[in-house]
């Protein structure tokens, strides 16, 4: 019966490691996609041009 | 003396699962292979905006770019416009896979690709095409 019990930290640690492979940063990943999307577009650049008719200029911009 | 062994694997497997989602905070673009695709979006860029403008192509919601409607586009030019158009999301499936691959977690490519779908439709300029959930709507 004792034996049983040494089964449990496995089957606990288990969904735990598998914690680490489903997690995902969506807030940092946000953040990448905009870094890259500004890149690409080149918005920053663009900021100075007079045709910029989005309404609202990109909000983060933490240049390096 | 079970007791203590089961609530010491308690707060193990609870410790471990918390350590886990603060390693992975952080996500890697710089590089090498995605500086290079990114490098090459950019260039490709000027040739796709007037396409934006006019309403030939448009933002899917797969994070890809698409013919919306070719007939704005003349004849003669729509090959052009359609090799564009592939060399774009070649890039776009290759952009996604890389960040994906580079922050070893190739599972992520599904939602990397749809975070970039919903910024590149919210950054996308105003009478650009974006799709959403019902179809193809006018910024």
């Amino acid at each position: 019966m004792k034996h049983f019990y040494w089964a449990l930290p496995a089957a606990l640690l288990l969904p735990a490691c598998v914690t680490i492979n489903i997690y995902f940063p969506a807030a940092a990943a946000e953040k990448a996609a905009d870094r890259i999307i500004d890149d690409v577009w080149q918005l920053q650049d663009k900021k100075a041009a007079p045709a910029a008719p989005a309404g609202e200029t990109p909000a983060v911009q933490p240049a390096p | 003396m079970k007791n203590i062994i089961i609530v010491f694997s308690l707060m193990m497997s609870m410790l471990l699962s918390l350590s886990a989602a603060h390693a992975a905070a952080d996500i890697e673009i710089n590089t090498p292979a995605i500086s290079a695709i990114k490098g090459s979006m950019q260039s490709r860029h000027a040739q796709l905006a007037p396409f934006y403008s006019s309403g030939a192509v448009g933002f899917s919601r797969d994070g890809l770019v698409a013919v919306r409607d070719a007939a704005a586009v003349p004849l003669a030019q729509r090959q052009a416009l359609n090799n564009l158009v592939a060399a774009e999301n070649k890039d776009r499936n290759a952009l996604y896979a890389e960040i994906a691959n580079g922050n070893q977690h190739p599972e992520w490519e599904p939602e990397i690709r749809a975070t970039f779908a919903k910024r590149w439709a919210d950054k996308a300029q105003g009478g650009w095409w974006v799709q959403d959930g019902s179809g193809w709507v006018k910024k």
